[in-house]
């Protein structure tokens, strides 16, 4: 350990992603197969596959994102009347009125926090596929906040849910979910995904 | 005690903390330790008062739509059971999860493990659901929804009367509750309550 920032991996140890006790690299190379002494969980020296699996994830991701925003989330019909919403005209719906802050909070967890969670986490497995040794204090903190927001997006869904649930007045109002709410929840959920697969500890391996 | 930096690998000492504060790592800043006091009763306290919140939140009236003299009350299952029939099972499914199932198994886990703990015993495969807890975290949602709720009353205001229930309120305690129970805990403890045989 000559390094001035000697890392486990250098020193033949590996810590638990679970609990984070450190252990000593097993002998055998059977990745997956050793367990934690203290808390059962599986050891791996680094999240296992985890470059290929964050990159087929964000395709997947990229591209149910497109049906996400062109579909409409809701249909809201009023006395013979139906109206479809996609996520973007429910944004400019609160803008027109006058609901800034609404808004705002729509725009940014609905579209926003996805398409950034998206390029950042593209960003970040290039630079480690590219072996970049630049700014990594800052791609960590850049991996930290992309796993931080991305329960936000859920916003949406949720909004769904509660009008889909109160609005149900037979003829006068009703609001019934579409398809594009489906796609939308599939991309909040697989780049959650997408985020846990990924290993820090990648950014900072030479 | 030596350890590894869960983000960046990197092998360091850990002092020990007398009283309050936490340590990060000295090379890329993630949060290793943060010292909490009393974490096991404090948390084990306020999982009991969330498991009560939970049931209210679940049993009472959570909002109610009036226009034109026509009244819909709902309570918190009935948008996952719309959504259901509607055709969209696995939004329905995913609402389920992460605004009822998750919470509800998070806060009926640490109950699990902590209720034991705290009389000298250890419940039987404790580990495995401590671990499970853990890895269930960021699928507990109940903070969003509420963001969600507000947003349709706003959407809603000017459409008709909205009268909230008993379980709206239980349920933005539980959503302080659950948070105040979640950052009390010191995981450090129960691993270390695990190792030293009981």
């Amino acid at each position: 350990m000559t390094s001035a920032f000697p890392t486990a991996k250098d020193a033949g140890l590996l810590s638990c992603h679970n609990c984070h006790l450190l252990c000593r690299l097993p002998g055998g190379n059977h990745p997956g197969t050793v367990r934690c002494p203290r808390c059962g969980a599986c050891l791996h020296l680094r999240k296992p596959a985890s470059l290929s699996r964050t990159c087929a994830l964000l395709i997947a991701a990229f591209i149910l994102y497109i049906p996400a925003n062109v579909l409409p989330i809701t249909t809201v019909v009023t006395l013979g009347n139906a109206q479809s919403d996609t996520i973007m005209s429910g944004v400019i719906y609160f803008v027109r009125s006058g609901m800034w802050p609404i808004a705002l909070v729509i725009f940014v967890a609905s579209v926003l926090v996805p398409l950034l969670k998206l390029l950042i986490l593209t960003y970040l497995i290039i630079s480690v596929r590219r072996g970049s040794q630049k700014r990594r204090k800052d791609r960590t903190k850049l991996y930290r906040i992309t796993e931080a927001v991305g329960r936000w997006s859920m916003v949406d869904i949720y909004v769904v849910t509660v009008l889909v649930a109160l609005v149900h007045v037979g003829s006068l109002a009703s609001i019934r979910a579409e398809s594009g709410a489906v796609f939308f929840g599939a991309v909040v959920v697989i780049t959650m995904f997408a985020a846990m697969s990924f290993d820090p500890r990648l950014i900072w391996d030479e | 005690m030596l350890t590894a930096c869960h983000e960046c690998d990197l092998l360091q000492h850990l002092p020990r903390l007398s009283g309050r504060g936490s340590l990060k790592c000295r090379r890329c800043g993630a949060l290793l330790y943060k010292h909490r006091e009393n974490s096991l009763e404090i948390t084990l306290a306020l999982s009991l008062a969330a498991m009560i919140l939970f049931v209210l939140a679940n049993a009472f009236p959570f909002l109610s739509f009036q226009l034109q003299g026509q009244l819909r009350e709902t309570t918190l299952i009935t948008g996952i059971l719309e959504l259901y029939r509607e055709g969209l099972p696995g939004l329905s499914l995913l609402v389920f999860l992460t605004t009822i199932a998750v919470p509800f198994l998070q806060i009926a886990g640490m109950l699990y493990i902590l209720l034991p703990l705290k009389f000298g015993k250890k419940a039987p495969e404790m580990m495995r659901v401590f671990r499970g807890i853990r890895s269930l975290q960021p699928w507990s949602m109940m903070e969003v929804f509420m963001i969600g709720i507000l947003v349709s009353l706003v959407k809603l205001m000017k459409m008709a009367k909205i009268i909230p229930g008993i379980a709206i309120f239980a349920f933005l305690m539980l959503i302080f509750v659950q948070a105040a129970a979640a950052s009390a805990l010191d995981p450090h403890i129960v691993w270390e309550k695990w190792e030293k045989k009981l």
